[in-house]
């Protein structure tokens, strides 16, 4: 029979792990759901070298812990029904079912077609970051970050502390839109703080406003980028480039289900209430799938969201508070971190837009709509399922559609196969 | 606005494409009126098996004259004519026994088809599983992938001057269609709109048949052939929801996992419990199939006329208005010979087949 959970939060990031903790005090049974094998999503990925900072690991203990919690890593929602979640793990597939969901599915980056984006040594801002933290050589390796928004700073902060040589980080946005963000900053003092520390913590590597990476080279792998900044056109030679044009969120699953969303510039997020409530009974959404807000608003919608899950009445007005000041500070960042022409314009015809199927910008002039589109060239057809493609296409300002059905995610056919009553192991009997 | 054409098309699925195609072949002046993408509705929900099925005698004449007009469709860029051949599998003795019918069957209509052993069919099958009976072999069959190939035969058309027109068609007259843009088209009309046919022919029944479809990622060499259940006739020829074990090998080396078939569904959601069932149903033949992993799944409605026949022809009680539609799975295979069967009728030809079958007027209400 399915395993039955009065809430099920589906992610352990910031917004996960509060939602988790939340509900747990109020003394109900959680599933807290993950496709990593560790907790702390993206933010506060796991670190082979170096530990999580002593405020990440208390809120991952804290959770996991609890007497009332199941963490269920590596686990990956594929199916749904209603009340119930078909889920894969490397070794089997089971139904979870819920009294109530929180979705705290985060956010991915967004990688926007450049000329060479594709040679090996280029990766995502977040994706870099994440290759660190895995362990992978940096140590002596010259590395560029580039693209636009704060990720720029904490990605090129990881790679040092791993030993790379950062060159420099290239910002798309404009100096002076810049200085108007920091002229404001004051209302977060401990925004101050944290970028204080993060500057300090690059000592030594110029950031650079106005500037766009234009092109990678190589032959097999990448030798020398282009970069195009306010004054001039510089080549710089390096082994390592990492470029994120910020992070949109990853509202699949909430679309399969059939929550409402609403647009987030060319991206979507979740619509929900003052109590993270989602349009669909018994559905709550909490952190960066409402929109992209950071830590800070991760942590306390979180909150809002695991005692909305169990019907509590107290605790969540003052949480409500802290969560406007923290929107209000996202709402700063998107307008100053906002994608340039500049910048949607890097893509040329024979640029691969899919890389799943090696589908270039040019091969989807063609189309009028995304699925023609999708049809004549397999854009969007392969293992990503257009998590990749469409997010940038959107960003492009073309028509690109993601699918939300099952499999949510490439998934075995066994476990598709798995019925509700069946238990952990599928039962083949017809 | 009114322009005047000798046959305007309204549809662009695989079945409208092929008509468009042959009257434009024909030197007729032929628009083509579709309001989405070509190729986007269930042209591309299908499988693309190039098949003969021997359940109905006219249903097998349509398919085997259609497989004739193919090969000359095969080098159709992106079309992905792959001739992998059909291999139809037994389980039982029951099943076994209907391989001689099904021979004699299929090669009465000029089919080459080849009796297989147990032995046989694991060699040329490896991963089939062990204890089916036999089956028969169909060598010259082929798939394709549908919506490339109506899109190459409206380029077909197009490039003889074929007019493509985005919008939808509204009203029909006498010789005469009003587009929801306004213009008034001049001409025979043909409506190949499939399971949205009653639209505008209200007389003619449709019948949506749901059926889910799933692909795999790559693991290519696994499968060689297309293969079918011989129990796949019965299922689809029957009138209650079923599945049956019918898997393709692409190109790509992708696998394609169907069938299903519902009744009385509408939309083309994933349903779970249908999935399953298919799913368990392909498990039994090849079990490897289990580990594999599933890229996608979706759904698409067959359109069904009463009696699993297509309607093809000219209908009845109006003026200028033909008909090609409601071929439910067969739709992709017998493109070519609705297309070429509808295109003499309308000059007034006799045709390579006996086209009463399929005259509309049988379901006309």
């Amino acid at each position: 029979m399915a395993e039955r959970y009065d809430v099920v939060v589906i992610g352990s990031g910031p917004a996960g792990l509060t939602a988790a903790h939340a509900a747990a005090r109020q003394g109900v049974r959680v599933g807290l759901v993950d496709a990593q094998a560790l907790p702390g999503g993206q933010v506060w990925r796991h670190d082979v070298r170096f530990s999580a900072p002593a405020f990440a690991r208390r809120c991952m203990q804290a959770t996991l812990e609890h007497i009332k919690i199941d963490w269920l890593p590596q686990t990956r929602v594929v199916g749904a029904e209603p009340g119930r979640l078909l889920v894969e793990d490397p070794r089997s597939a089971r139904w979870l079912k819920y009294g109530a969901l929180v979705l705290a599915t985060g956010a991915r980056e967004v990688l926007l077609p450049f000329p060479g984006w594709t040679l090996p040594g280029v990766t995502g801002a977040g994706g870099l970051q994440a290759l660190a933290k895995q362990g992978w050589p940096l140590a002596g390796k010259r590395v560029v970050v580039a693209g636009s928004g704060p990720l720029l700073l904490a990605a090129a902060a990881t790679a040092r502390r791993h030993g790379a040589r950062v060159l420099a980080v290239f910002e798309q946005a404009e100096r002076a839109a810049m200085l108007r963000f920091t002229r404001g900053l004051w209302r977060w003092p401990a925004r101050v703080l944290q970028a204080a520390a993060l500057r300090t913590q690059l000592a030594g590597v110029p950031y650079h406003f106005g500037s766009v990476v234009t092109a990678a080279q190589g032959e097999d792998a990448l030798r020398e980028i282009e970069v195009s900044g306010p004054h001039r056109q510089r080549r710089i030679a390096c082994d390592q480039l990492a470029v994120g044009f910020g992070l949109a969120p990853n509202v699949e699953l909430a679309r399969m289900l059939g929550c409402q969303l609403e647009a987030e510039g060319a991206q979507q997020r979740v619509r929900v209430d003052a109590r993270q409530h989602t349009s669909v009974p018994t559905v709550y959404a909490a952190g960066e799938v409402c929109g992209i807000g950071g830590r800070d608003s991760a942590l306390i919608e979180g909150a809002i969201a695991g005692l909305a899950a169990t019907g509590a009445r107290t605790g969540i007005a003052s949480l409500q508070r802290r969560r406007a000041q923290a929107r209000a500070f996202a709402r700063q960042l998107r307008e100053t971190f906002a994608i340039g022409e500049r910048v949607r314009a890097l893509a040329q015809p024979d640029t691969l837009v899919c890389r799943c199927e090696d589908v270039t910008l040019g091969a989807l002039d063609a189309h009028v709509d995304a699925r023609g589109a999708k049809l004549a060239t397999r854009c969007g057809m392969g293992p990503c399922q257009g998590r990749i493609c469409a997010t940038a296409l959107a960003e492009l300002g073309r028509a690109a559609g993601i699918a939300a059905r099952p499999p949510l995610f490439p998934a075995r056919l066994e476990s598709l196969a798995l019925a509700p009553a069946d238990g952990v192991a599928p039962s083949l009997a017809t | 606005m009114t322009h005047s054409y000798d046959l305007i098309v309204v549809g662009a699925g695989i079945i409208g494409a092929a008509c468009a195609e042959v009257a434009s072949a024909e030197g007729l002046k032929v628009a083509i009126v579709e309001s989405g993408a070509i190729g986007a509705g269930v042209t591309a929900a299908g499988m693309g098996h190039l098949v003969a099925v021997d359940g109905l005698p006219a249903e097998l004449a349509l398919a085997r004259y259609s497989l004739g007009l193919w090969e000359e469709l095969r080098d159709l860029p992106g079309g992905e004519f792959s001739r992998c051949g059909t291999l139809w599998f037994a389980r039982d003795e029951r099943e076994h026994a209907g391989i001689a019918d099904k021979l004699a069957r299929l090669r009465a209509a000029g089919a080459a088809a080849e009796a297989v052993d147990a032995a046989q069919l694991r060699e040329l099958e490896p991963a089939l599983a062990e204890g089916l009976v036999g089956g028969v072999l169909v060598p010259d069959e082929a798939v394709v992938y549908p919506p490339m190939v109506a899109r190459r035969l409206v380029e077909r058309a197009c490039r003889r001057r074929a007019t493509l027109i985005h919008a939808r068609a509204l009203a029909l007259g006498d010789h005469a269609l009003t587009l929801d843009d306004g213009q008034r088209l001049l001409g025979n009309v043909l409506i190949a709109t499939g399971g949205a046919l009653q639209a505008l022919l209200p007389e003619l029944l449709i019948h949506l048949r749901k059926g889910h479809l799933l692909i795999t990622e790559r693991y290519p060499g696994m499968l060689h052939h297309q293969l079918v259940h011989m129990g796949y006739t019965d299922s689809a020829h029957g009138q209650a929801d079923s599945v049956a074990c019918n898997v393709q090998p692409r190109p790509t080396g992708q696998l394609l996992v169907g069938s299903s078939r519902e009744y009385g569904v509408s939309d083309s959601d994933i349903s779970l419990p249908m999935l399953r069932r298919m799913l368990r149903c392909a498990f039994q033949f090849l079990p490897g199939l289990r580990q594999l992993k599933a890229l996608r799944a979706w759904a698409g409605l067959r359109p069904a006329s009463i009696d699993g026949l297509p309607y093809i022809g000219r209908v009845a009680q109006r003026r200028g208005i033909w008909v090609a539609a409601g071929h439910e799975g067969l739709g992709v295979t017998t493109a070519p010979g609705t297309a070429r069967l509808l295109v003499d009728q309308l000059l007034a030809r006799t045709p390579a087949i006996d086209a009463r079958p399929y005259d509309p007027m049988r379901a006309a209400a």
